[in-house]
């Protein structure tokens, strides 16, 4: 029952970081997930907080306490693993005993907790189990029950619903959620798998690289990604590598895509697309024309393919509950999107902001926080308290004739 | 149609492999069976030398095993009950450090504790014997023929035994129930104690098993550590050979195999061995 703060954590192996300046203020209670594709440094923080690994640098603190100098056994973290590691040997009972014996707790009282435990989990019948007698859901259940049992001042989890198959993971998460929210346990939980962190956390972090490449709720790293990795892996993007011209048309594989937000800017940069924003109008009569080449239909949406110019390529997805209908491959359509469909990028990954309407170029790029609220989609939250090491933050002024976006600006408003 | 034609296609071939399998595993019996079985047979004949087919048979050449063979069984018991403890206390802990641990000189430490596996028990019996000389004559010290040379020389030849299977149980174990103690509050010696030794029960009780089957059989080794008053069992019966041929020989063979074979059956019961280093 913590505030849970990382500040400036890292690690290196030898001339290999692996974790570089994490930074993150965890509530009492909040559960925050830190999400990433594998070795981009999220389960290496982890075990830097429960003590596995030793930190290189920075520091972890709970409620304000420097908890780096304490050993595994003695910094109360409960912890539950993609392998479940119940002790094979054990009843279920005693593996959700053992905190408590180890905390040297009288026999009652311990077996009351037990119990009690067994109840929250629904696992009363099986008390008496050993663990490879229980399936996957039921194990990591056991897993839970063990790391609650000792009420610890936060609970980490690794990837705990990798395990499981698909039907259970929802379940099993939920039941997590609740039984962490009934409790009011600071959280951290690790995992690759960007619906399962959708669907639990309180607040996302994106990492790669070993560095946090934006942390929010989950609308804020839909709406208001702050590079193109998360534009790409929170939700789906197509990704658009192209040129933004100066008439503010975005040309990209041999076709000219009319933007819906003016950008005042102009050069290379990544347009990011979301599929189930694009929609499919007549011929001539939306941003870009393009020919269907794949026509799918999955139950909850129709999914398109369209190539847009000679090889750019781009998925469209429409909810099949709207009037529409199936367009055959080799049918000619345009492509038409509002302002929250596109999101763009310049050179260094940074995100440009569109110019509000009837506003000009100054307003924007000049100490921003007025234009910047004043257009609260694309503006950053303000309630993000971290210090991302957002990519183009930590570059030098670059030669480009794209402006250094909200990016830039964000980390001056946070110095 | 096409299924029962398939069918019909397929079924002499498969016929075939089970017969195949059928007689491999008769042939596998009888070697193994065949030998035992002659042993016991002999064992009973009542000859001092042996003829067949035998005028009689009797049973006394097992009374005679103790007032024969008693000091050189009790030597091999007690020898390799020493190698056991010794090789408990050497490889459980070399086990658990080479399958939890990466550290400087890991590979070249696996090596050499498995290496004695390697090399003949001739050249390793008479490399201790001369080892042992040596120290001798500029020690004074009687090691040559001394029952520690002989102790050291079976924890030599038990140690990689113990340390395989410790390992190999410690490679089926996920780790992370380790972390997951130490995460709950129980400080190292408490893990080790709880968790990890736990876990390696089974590889524990095969590896003394067959730490204790290897020195109590060992021959060629051993054959350069004996002295006088003290030589195993093997060794005995070797000796015992040179001079006559008789059935109390085959009488030693079959108490030998009853006893191991025992220790096997009842162990399994205790510790599944087999699903332990599987």
């Amino acid at each position: 029952m913590s505030r849970l703060t990382l500040d400036g954590l890292g690690k290196r192996y030898g001339t290999a970081v692996a974790v570089d300046g994490v930074s993150l203020d965890i509530a009492q209670g909040e559960l925050v997930v830190l999400l990433g594709p594998s070795g981009c440094g999220k389960t290496t923080t982890l075990r830097m907080i429960a003590g596995f690994v030793e930190a290189s640098a920075g520091d972890v603190r709970l409620d304000g306490q420097s908890v780096l100098g304490l050993p595994p056994h003695r910094r109360d973290m409960g912890l539950v693993f993609q392998s479940y590691a119940l002790f094979p040997h054990l009843t279920v009972a005693r593996n959700i005993a053992f905190g408590l014996e180890m905390r040297g707790m009288a026999r009652p009282a311990c077996d009351a907790r037990v119990a009690e435990m067994l109840r929250l989990t629904r696992l009363g019948a099986l008390a008496d189990r050993l663990p490879r007698q229980l399936s996957g859901g039921q194990q990591q259940r056991v897993a839970l029950a063990r790391a609650l049992a000792i009420q610890p001042r936060v609970l980490l989890l690794d990837e705990p619903l990798s395990n499981l198959d698909a039907a259970l993971r929802a379940e099993v998460g939920r039941e997590i959620r609740l039984l962490q929210r009934e409790s009011g346990l600071t959280t951290v939980m690790v995992t690759h798998d960007q619906d399962e962190a959708m669907a639990m956390a309180d607040r996302l972090v994106v990492m790669r690289d070993g560095r946090v490449q934006q942390a929010g709720t989950q609308e804020d790293l839909y709406e208001r990604p702050a590079t193109p990795f998360v534009a790409g892996f929170i939700g789906r993007s197509n990704m658009v590598p192209g040129v933004l011209g100066a008439d503010g048309g975005f040309s990209s594989g041999g076709a000219v895509l009319h933007l819906a937000g003016r950008y005042g800017a102009a050069g290379p940069g990544t347009l990011a697309l979301r599929p189930e924003r694009l929609s499919l109008a007549p011929p001539g009569s939306g941003y870009v024309d393009g020919v269907v080449e794949l026509a799918t239909y999955l139950g909850a949406v129709r999914e398109h393919l369209v190539r847009l110019g000679h090889d750019l390529r781009v998925v469209v997805r429409d909810p099949t509950a709207a009037p529409g209908r199936l367009h055959p491959p080799g049918e000619p359509v345009a492509l038409s999107w509002d302002l929250s469909a596109e999101r763009l990028f310049n050179a260094q990954d940074a995100p440009l902001l569109p110019l509000p309407p009837g506003s000009n170029r100054e307003t924007v790029y000049g100490r921003g926080e007025g234009a910047l609220a004043g257009h609260p989609r694309l503006a950053i939250a303000e309630s993000l308290h971290f210090a991302t090491s957002n990519a183009s933050a930590e570059r030098p002024p670059h030669p480009d004739p794209l402006p250094e976006g909200e990016g830039a600006d964000r980390s001056t408003h946070h110095d | 149609m096409v299924s029962a034609r398939h069918m019909a296609n397929r079924f002499p071939s498969e016929t075939a492999g089970r017969w195949l399998v059928r007689l491999l595993l008769a042939a596998a019996v009888a070697v193994i069976f065949v030998p035992l079985v002659l042993t016991i047979y002999l064992s009973v004949f009542d000859e001092t030398l042996i003829t067949f087919p035998p005028h009689a048979y009797t049973t006394r050449w097992y009374a005679r095993i103790l007032p024969e063979f008693g000091g050189a069984l009790r030597t091999s018991l007690l020898v390799a009950l020493a190698a056991v403890a010794i090789s408990l206390v050497l490889g459980v802990p070399a086990a658990i450090g080479l399958a939890r641990h990466r550290f400087r000189g890991r590979g070249a430490l696996s090596t050499l504790l498995l290496a004695p596996l390697t090399v003949p028990g001739i050249a390793i019996g008479l490399g201790i014997y001369v080892c042992a000389v040596m120290i001798e004559e500029r020690t004074e010290w009687p090691l040559s023929g001394s029952v520690p040379i002989l102790v050291a020389a079976h924890v030599l030849i038990a140690l990689p035994w113990v340390v395989r299977l410790c390992l190999a149980a410690l490679a089926n174990r996920d780790p992370a129930a380790e972390e997951a103690a130490a995460s709950l509050g129980a400080p190292p010696w408490r893990v080790l104690w709880r968790v990890t030794l736990p876990a390696m029960r089974g590889g524990i009780v095969a590896g003394a098993l067959f730490a204790f089957i290897v020195s109590f059989e060992n021959l060629e080794m051993t054959l350069f550590l004996t002295a006088p008053g003290m030589t195993t069992l093997p060794i005995s019966v070797l000796q015992y050979l040179q001079y006559r041929i008789d059935p109390l020989v085959a009488a030693v063979a079959v108490v030998q195999v009853v006893l191991v074979g025992g220790a096997l059956l009842l162990l399994d019961r205790v510790v599944p061995v087999g699903r332990a280093v599987a």
